[in-house]
């Protein structure tokens, strides 16, 4: 075999897999989401937008994924932080906080649900009688998943800057502070520059996932607290549309997409 | 607590529909071995209720039956690809009326088995609706069921002056839950299965909006619907706010969470377990037009070109005699449609909703309506409308009419694409849509 054809043979592999597991996929859901029993339509389109749960869905999406994600990375930042100074049992510390990480979707939000239901753990401490999780509520049932994807996720944050800092040389770091410079503007400029490739996959793996938080909501608040996932879940399984569902799950992709493209565009035109 | 076991149940419902879905394209036989009658049915899915039908078959039908309880739309499809096909495998089928009605060129004529059961005395209207709409008889009832009010006798205290929990109209019950909440410190003591499983929708389409404007479907958006949903709009404002997280109203009402309660009498049932004698079950209210309730038919039918057809018609001869209903009532708490005596050694909470059901039924002014007909995989999209209009209009607080209007259009755009005959208590006619 020629040298030429032998990087293609090795890719050959994943290309298998992914046309398999995701371009097939995908251009069936195009093709579901824009066709009818009369040829190409927008019908489901405009179903889909129609739709009394859609537009609060996408507005609880976005709203998840803006305030969920700075404060995920400040916490995941500070803890890795905490532990690049080596405190006692910082192993022991590590392995609470990547807990989380094996704990499924689901048992998470159940795990939160015990804690914020009508005769919860939180209103039996307290001796309360609040329904956190009420429509009437509408604060406190998204301040409840947002609490519970906070508690899940950021391990996975975590977890990826622990990592990154480990690649982060010593040596430049004590370079400044031989320089007299103090912790924020090392901080500032010798380890988070060296952070952003980790950050950079973070971030999009973060945004990513946070656009596809379902269980959690679902365990939490069923369908008060409506989320694009949850829809698409909706339409598939109890409503038996799979049409309106590809609607829902190619803008989930988009916005993916999106995200993603502004990301590394972002971070590219910020190291320049 | 029971709400997290609630969400448990949800969830493990939600992990293992996948599962599910894949065992249900393969498995329509049954498992009762060579020579056993293939029974698919969408009713008793649930596993415990599986069990127990699954034990009265085996105590009580002499025939060998392998019983397959599957999806309605697993069982739509598995009944049309096998007849159509010419390959029947399946010989008995169970299903509630709307699961049948589309199959009805599918079935075997039953007229020469009805004849043989004239001593079970099903109820005439209930064989009127077994003709689906021809000349013979395409399937032989079942067992039924309804929608029923459970009353904590502890609410009777605010009971409006000259009601009678028995013969409730829809401005007392307001009147009533009203009074209850103010005596009960200002905590609603009315709750309705408003959760992402429950039954609300069948509320608005067989009791609410029949009961004010006589129809269901043709009247969607009628003046009378716009009151009844503004009725609908001021008992929201008395009903228990956690109401939209209620799948079971057995649940909440055996908590003491609310004292009133809605619901299918299979998912009231457990409300008055531990304490029978302070419940009550009591007819849907009367508006209006008069008491609409719906009536939730199972029958049993035959595939054209079942394999065991005459074993099959041994097996509804054996279920539809009156001491095998009884025990379906006891084990699964679905009603008997044969003259049946019910016995005393029956459960508490299976009594006292056999009193309100014979109550609901033989109420003078009753507006029957059934769960909707033909609708296929589209029954949850037609369910979402209505529930739809209860979010808008009771939630969101949209106003009425225009709601109405616009969930009416997507109504029609559904049974456009459908083209089905109107069911009760809309005017038989074809094609059934919003006016």
């Amino acid at each position: 075999m020629s040298p030429a054809r032998r990087p293609i043979l090795l890719i050959a592999p994943s290309l298998v897999f992914m046309t398999a597991l995701f371009a097939w996929p995908l251009i069936v859901a195009i093709g579901q989401a824009f066709t009818g029993p009369g040829g190409p339509t927008t019908a489901h389109l405009e179903r889909m937008i129609d739709d009394p749960y859609f537009w609060p869905a996408a507005r609880n999406t976005a709203l998840l994924i803006v305030v969920l994600i700075p404060v995920q990375f400040a916490l995941a930042l500070t803890m890795a932080l905490l532990l690049r100074e080596r405190p006692k049992f910082a192993g022991f510390y590590f392995y609470v906080w990547v807990v989380p990480l094996a704990i499924s979707d689901l048992a998470a939000g159940l795990v939160w649900l015990a804690v914020f239901t009508d005769r919860g753990y939180l209103n039996s401490i307290f001796h309360t009688d609040y329904a956190y999780l009420s429509h009437e509520h509408p604060t406190t049932m998204f301040l409840a998943v947002i609490v519970a994807e906070l508690w899940r996720a950021t391990s996975l944050v975590f977890v990826i800057i622990v990592a990154g800092l480990q690649g982060v040389p010593k040596d430049y770091d004590e370079a400044a502070e031989v320089f007299g410079a103090g912790y924020v503007k090392r901080l500032r400029h010798v380890i988070l520059p060296q952070l952003r490739p980790s950050l950079q996959v973070a971030l999009i793996l973060r945004t990513i996932l946070a656009l596809e938080t379902f269980a959690v909501a679902q365990a939490l608040t069923g369908r008060n607290l409506p989320l694009l996932v949850g829809e698409t879940y909706q339409w598939y399984g109890f409503l038996q549309n799979p049409n309106v569902a590809s609607a829902i799950a190619l803008v989930i992709l988009a916005v993916s997409l999106l995200a993603a493209f502004g990301y590394l565009r972002l971070m590219r035109e910020a190291h320049r | 607590m029971t709400q997290r076991v609630n969400r448990r149940t949800l969830l493990a419902a939600v992990a293992s529909t996948p599962l599910l879905a894949a065992c249900g394209g393969v498995s329509t036989s049954g498992s009762g071995g060579e020579g056993s009658v293939d029974f698919l049915s969408t009713q008793f899915l649930p596993v415990e209720e599986r069990q127990r039908f699954e034990k009265i078959l085996a105590d009580h039908v002499k025939t060998k039956v392998g019983f397959n309880p599957i999806d309605a739309s697993v069982f739509a499809t598995t009944v049309q690809s096998q007849v159509d096909a010419g390959q029947t495998k399946v010989s008995l089928l169970g299903g509630l009326h709307g699961d049948l009605a589309p199959q009805k060129d599918r079935l075997m004529d039953l007229d020469d088995l009805a004849k043989q059961l004239s001593d079970r005395q099903f109820p005439a209207d209930l064989i009127e609706l077994g003709k689906l709409g021809g000349g013979s008889l395409k399937y032989v009832p079942w067992m039924q069921a309804t929608y029923l009010l459970a009353v904590n006798k502890a609410a009777l205290q605010w009971l409006p002056s000259g009601a009678d929990p028995q013969n409730l109209t829809y401005d007392q019950l307001l009147a009533w839950v009203t009074a209850g909440r103010q005596g009960n410190g200002g905590k609603p003591i009315f709750g309705f299965p408003g959760g992402p499983k429950g039954l609300n929708h069948r509320f608005f389409q067989g009791f609410l909006l029949p009961s004010f404007t006589g129809g269901q479907i043709t009247t969607f958006r009628s003046p009378e619907a716009a009151t009844a949903w503004q009725y609908m709009k001021e008992l929201w404002a008395q009903t228990a706010p956690a109401s939209t997280n209620y799948d079971f109203m057995q649940e909440p009402l055996e908590r003491g969470e609310v004292m009133i309660g809605f619901d299918h009498v299979a998912r009231l049932v457990n409300a008055p377990k531990s304490k029978p004698d302070d419940w009550l079950m009591v007819p849907a209210p009367k508006g209006p037009k008069g008491l609409g309730y719906m009536i939730v038919i199972a029958a049993l039918a035959i595939p054209k070109g079942a394999p065991q057809a005459d074993k099959a018609k041994e097996v509804i001869k054996a279920l539809t005699t009156p001491s095998i209903q009884v025990e379906v009532l006891r084990a699964n708490a679905f009603f008997p449609v044969a003259k049946a005596e019910l016995p005393g050694d029956l459960p508490k909470p299976i009594s006292l909703e056999a009193a309100g059901v014979k109550a609901q039924q033989s109420a003078s002014s009753a507006i029957v309506s059934l769960p909707p007909v033909g609708l296929g995989a589209k029954d949850g999209e037609v369910a979402q409308i209505f529930k739809n209009c209860f979010k808008e209009i009771c939630l969101d607080g949209k106003p009425v009419q225009a709601v109405l209007d616009d969930q009416a259009g997507k109504l029609n755009a559904i049974l456009d694409q459908l083209k089905v005959a109107c069911w009760k208590p809309d005017p038989a006619g074809s094609p059934c849509k919003a006016m």
